[in-house]
């Protein structure tokens, strides 16, 4: 049994100017201690498809229109009550997000703000609490930790803040943690160190990670399994191995060729023509259509189906691949 | 020397006619869209037209003149004759509603530009330049809000008389200091967005940049700040004429018709209802139409 | 043009520094330091090359890059275009020779006027070195310029918000290329767009440099997209150069041990490589230039630092031909390099 199943995760943004379909029909799952990458450019929905999750997006406008996101074969977290929820978050289910300097509270102390989701979901003392969140300082590579947790956020470095972010999420101990562009805002030489330092914790914790990423790069450093997304929907899921080197979509491969990979020489680069599509419309087909160099008429007829199976778990949306018409390992040789 | 092939241009390439173009909308059509949609800001805007034109155009109606006194007829209700009823000394109360409101109104839009002229001129210049002279331009501004305004106004019609200039002066005088603030705060966070970096770039004068790059792009907050402050003018020449400090009588603004109104509120209520509903609608409708125009302007500050 | 012009680079820079005091109170402030943003960078662009610059955010590149825009006058140094010091030109002259070189910006949402379309913003642009054009010819060369970078000259009466990132990134490159400038600087170009777009506007700016050949300083903190695009490559770090190289020499064989450490940082999209390669992550945050370590400014990160690297700063020196890099250790970090004095 998946550690999460999420099925048919549907969450719409209603605003002045219409219906923005932001998560459109999302399924996936995640198994105990793996690590899952969602990776989409911008407006794909792969952080709203994360913050659905936790009951983390603005309402109005945002509603979850329908879906099911079931933790452990048990709660359902889309329909669970305020209580259940607060219980899991933080605790069960962490979060760690893009901006370091952001989201950490400016006015409190590391430590206040450290132990807080202890005292909340474990119910320790003050004093075993903080110990807790000195271990789990230094577990991230902070030294003196004795000392630099009675230190203000400002007082970090951008890389530091975000282990404190890390270790703050960890220390529950939690089954998932969700990371959302958790480098994005960094260094690289800073990322590395970062990125490392997930892997190492989810090593030792067993955590399973979701990782949400628009790199391309990222996402094979870490990950055992890919969600692809695009305007709302998952494009193709499968392994990195399958995603990178037996890609079953012609996003995903048109998305690789675009990277300004470090290997092509001085060739020109390959380019998805046009822009992602506005997602107030209403989609029929495959979105990725009007931008595929390999779209054909019954792309966007009644047959277009969504994710589907391909080979085993390894999973595409891809109406031509599905049907066997398109052998994208053929055409690009 | 490597020239760039740019100039001139191939003649190949077709010019578009002008009529084939598409038309963009600029942000002030797309604001004006926006505030069609609002309900509230419509009805305000209406109901603030027809007071507007009611005030404007109604005393060359009435067949009755403001200062006209029917001592005989004295304080009476509404009737058909008088809609509105009359006051102890016989003159028509809409007559005199409409003559208030022009000088209530004409307060609240000429204080309004005194201090639009002031404010947009002081804080863009304190912004622009920047750095001490900034500084100390700003901290002028401190200590002028710092002093009580009733003083102020009691000390300059104790120097200049009263007169109706003196009140939009006053008022001006006194108003323009938040929006010197507002300006100043706008035109800061302007100066640091890369589009006014580019027109530097590319060489533009002071002059150009100041005129169609910075204000262009800062009226938007000046016009809701404007809005706002008719209503809030209007209400000061409200208080002063309270004190006793605003226009001479005969004539009569709102303020002291309503201050007028109120010393008779238990005998001839008629006296203090009707031009204390002209004031308020005015009020309201402004504020909802400086609100409407916030959100119009503004679309990322409102929520849906 | 003499002989002796085409040989000497189009654009340098002799030990340029930009610092920033850093002052305390208002009406009588005091000096209480200075920010050394640029903290003497020496560079020279030959005429039609693409020079890359790549850095970490707070390494200067962009106070370089707005210094040699003269939007920031330098604390020190000279900035030569064509030989002629641009820091010895007063403000005023400054102006009128803005047209020669022209910059594109990181955000295409802010770098663009929102009040003005296309066509004005456009015109205003063209009208810098050709202030009589108007009429159809204005609408002709605006036009020919939309079409040059890829919009649809149909499109010209419209509002900046009425476009997408790569789009309005478009608009930007054309008023940049208006006013027939000489050297491009572009701050991080394609930093604020997705993936698919910044492929776009990468091979927009190949294919104008190429047919207008213009000079182009290319800035950006991705090493990959600076590699595919460059000519050469200076790698900064903390307000100096450390080290210049073409791409090729720069991602395969990085002398200074910080270009290493940022070459073996960047993540591969390619899962079986990133697997296998052994990654030199280097310890800590790069340090504030409010307060740069004496000596190398990377010796407090770096695996290779011994106690002479705290006292002095390296000069760029040629350990390989045309290969400059400032490092003291590279002789016995890369044996049989640069031992010849």
């Amino acid at each position: 049994m998946p550690l999460l199943e999420v099925n048919d995760l549907t969450t719409w943004f209603h605003m002045r100017d219409g219906i923005v379909r932001a998560v459109d029909g999302v399924s996936f799952t995640l198994d105990r201690g793996e690590t899952l990458g969602i990776v989409g450019e911008s407006g794909s929905g792969k952080s709203v498809s994360c913050y659905s999750l936790l009951d983390l997006i603005p309402k109005p406008p945002g509603r979850i229109e329908r879906g099911t996101a079931v933790l452990g074969g048990e709660v359902d977290l889309l329909r669970a009550p305020r209580e259940v929820l607060r219980r899991i978050r933080g605790k069960r289910i962490a979060m760690v997000f893009q901006d370091p300097m952001t989201s950490l509270n400016p006015y409190l102390r590391i430590s206040t703000q450290m132990i807080e989701p202890l005292l909340i979901h474990e119910g320790l003392g003050n004093r075993e609490a903080l110990r807790r969140a000195i271990e789990s300082l230094e577990e991230v590579g902070i030294h003196d930790a004795v000392r630099q947790i009675d230190l203000y956020p400002h007082q970090f470095s951008g890389g530091m803040r975000q282990r404190v972010m890390i270790a703050m999420a960890l220390i529950t101990h939690p089954e998932i943690l969700i990371a959302d562009e958790p480098t994005t805002a960094l260094d690289v030489t800073v990322q590395a160190q970062i990125l490392e330092l997930i892997k190492a914790r989810q090593r030792e914790l067993g955590t399973a990670v979701i990782y949400v990423t628009h790199d391309l790069g990222v996402i094979a450093g870490v990950c055992d399994r890919v969600n692809v997304m695009y305007a709302g929907t998952i494009m193709e899921s499968g392994t990195v191995d399958e995603i990178f080197y037996n890609s079953a979509h012609p996003y995903t491969q048109a998305l690789q060729q675009s990277i300004p990979s470090l290997h092509d020489k001085g060739k020109s680069l390959y380019t998805i023509p046009g822009a992602p599509p506005d997602l107030t419309e209403e989609r029929s087909g495959c979105p990725f259509a009007p931008r595929c160099a390999y779209e054909e008429a019954h792309c966007t007829g009644p047959n277009y189906r969504g994710l589907d199976a391909f080979r085993g778990r390894h999973k595409t949306a891809c109406l031509r691949v599905l049907e066997g018409e398109l052998n994208l390992k053929e055409e690009n040789r | 020397m490597i020239r760039t092939t740019l100039s001139p241009s191939p003649d190949d390439l077709p010019v578009p006619k002008l009529e084939e173009l598409e038309r963009g909308s600029s942000l002030w059509k797309d604001a004006w869209r926006r505030l069609r949609q609002n309900r509230l800001a419509l009805i305000a805007l209406a109901l603030f037209t027809v007071i507007a034109i009611v005030c404007v155009l109604g005393p060359f109606m009435t067949p009755y003149g403001y200062e006209e006194q029917r001592l005989a007829y004295g304080a009476q209700g509404p009737t058909w004759e008088h809609w509105m009823g009359t006051d102890a000394l016989g003159r028509d109360q809409l007559t005199r509603i409409m003559h208030g409101g022009r000088i209530s109104l004409s307060v609240g839009f000429m204080a309004t530009a005194v201090s639009l002229v002031i404010g947009v001129l002081y804080g863009a210049t304190s912004a622009y330049i920047g750095g001490r002279t900034d500084a100390v331009m700003m901290r002028f501004v401190d200590i002028l809000y710092a002093m009580p305004f009733t003083i102020f106004v009691i000390l300059l019609t104790v120097i200049f008389g009263r007169s109706l200039y003196l009140i939009f002066i006053a008022i001006g005088a006194v108003e323009w200091l938040t929006m010197a603030r507002i300006v100043r705060g706008q035109v800061l966070t302007l100066k640091q967005q890369e589009f006014i970096e580019a027109a530097v770039s590319l060489g533009y004068s002071n002059g150009r940049i100041i005129l169609r790059h910075l204000i262009p792009n800062v009226v938007g907050p000046i016009i809701v700040y404007a809005t706002l402050t008719v209503p809030a003018v209007m209400l000061l020449e409200a208080v002063l004429s309270f004190l006793g400090l605003g226009v001479q009588p005969p004539m009569a603004s709102w303020g002291v018709l309503i201050n007028e109104g109120k010393d008779a509120m238990t005998v001839y209520p008629w006296l203090l209802f009707f031009p204390a509903l002209f004031f308020s609608l005015t009020l309201f409708s402004l504020n909802f139409l400086g609100d409407g125009l916030r959100d119009a302007l503004d679309p990322k500050s409102s929520k849906d | 043009m003499s002989d002796g012009a085409v040989r000497s680079p189009f654009l340098a820079l002799e030990d340029v520094k930009t610092h920033f005091p850093v002052t305390q109170g208002f009406l009588f402030r005091r000096r209480t330091g200075a920010v050394k943003a640029v903290d003497g960078v020496s560079l020279a662009i030959q005429r039609g090359e693409v020079l890359g610059l790549v850095g970490e955010s707070g390494c200067g590149k962009s106070t370089l890059s707005r210094t040699i825009m003269q939007l920031l006058r330098a604390s020190g140094g000279s900035i030569r275009l064509e030989g002629r010091d641009l820091c010895a030109v007063s403000m005023k002259q400054i102006r009128r020779e803005r047209i020669n070189f022209q910059m594109i910006f990181q955000d295409p949402y802010a770098s663009l006027n929102p009040r003005m379309t296309v066509y004005d913003t456009i015109k205003e642009a063209i009208r810098t070195r050709h202030p009589h054009v108007g009429g159809r010819a204005m609408i002709r060369r605006v036009s020919s310029l939309m079409d040059k970078v890829g919009l649809a000259p149909k499109l010209m009466r419209k509002y900046p918000h009425e476009f997408s990132g790569g789009q309005r990134q478009r608009i930007a490159i054309a008023r940049a290329l208006a006013p027939e400038p000489k050297l491009i600087l572009a701050d991080e170009p394609v930093s604020a767009l997705d993936v698919s777009i910044q492929s776009q506007i990468l091979n927009l700016l190949a294919k104008l440099t190429r047919e207008l050949g213009l000079t182009m300083l290319f800035i950006s903190h991705d090493l990959g997209v600076v590699k595919y695009i460059s000519h050469r490559i200076a790698v900064m770090y903390l307000g100096r150069i450390v080290e210049i190289g073409s791409p090729r020499e720069i991602m395969e064989k990085p002398l200074h041990p910080y270009t290493q450490a940022l070459v073996s940082a960047i993540p591969f999209p390619d899962p079986r490589l990133e697997r296998t390669r052994r990654r030199m992550v280097l310890e800590g945050d790069p340090p504030s230039p409010m307060d740069p370590p004496g000596g190398c400014p990377f010796h407090p990160r770096c695996p290779f630092a011994e106690a002479a690297c705290a006292r002095e700063v390296p000069a760029l020196k040629e350990y390989l031909p045309d290969r400059p890099a400032a490092c003291i250790r590279i002789p016995e970090i890369h044996p049989g390099i640069g031992s010849r004095e």
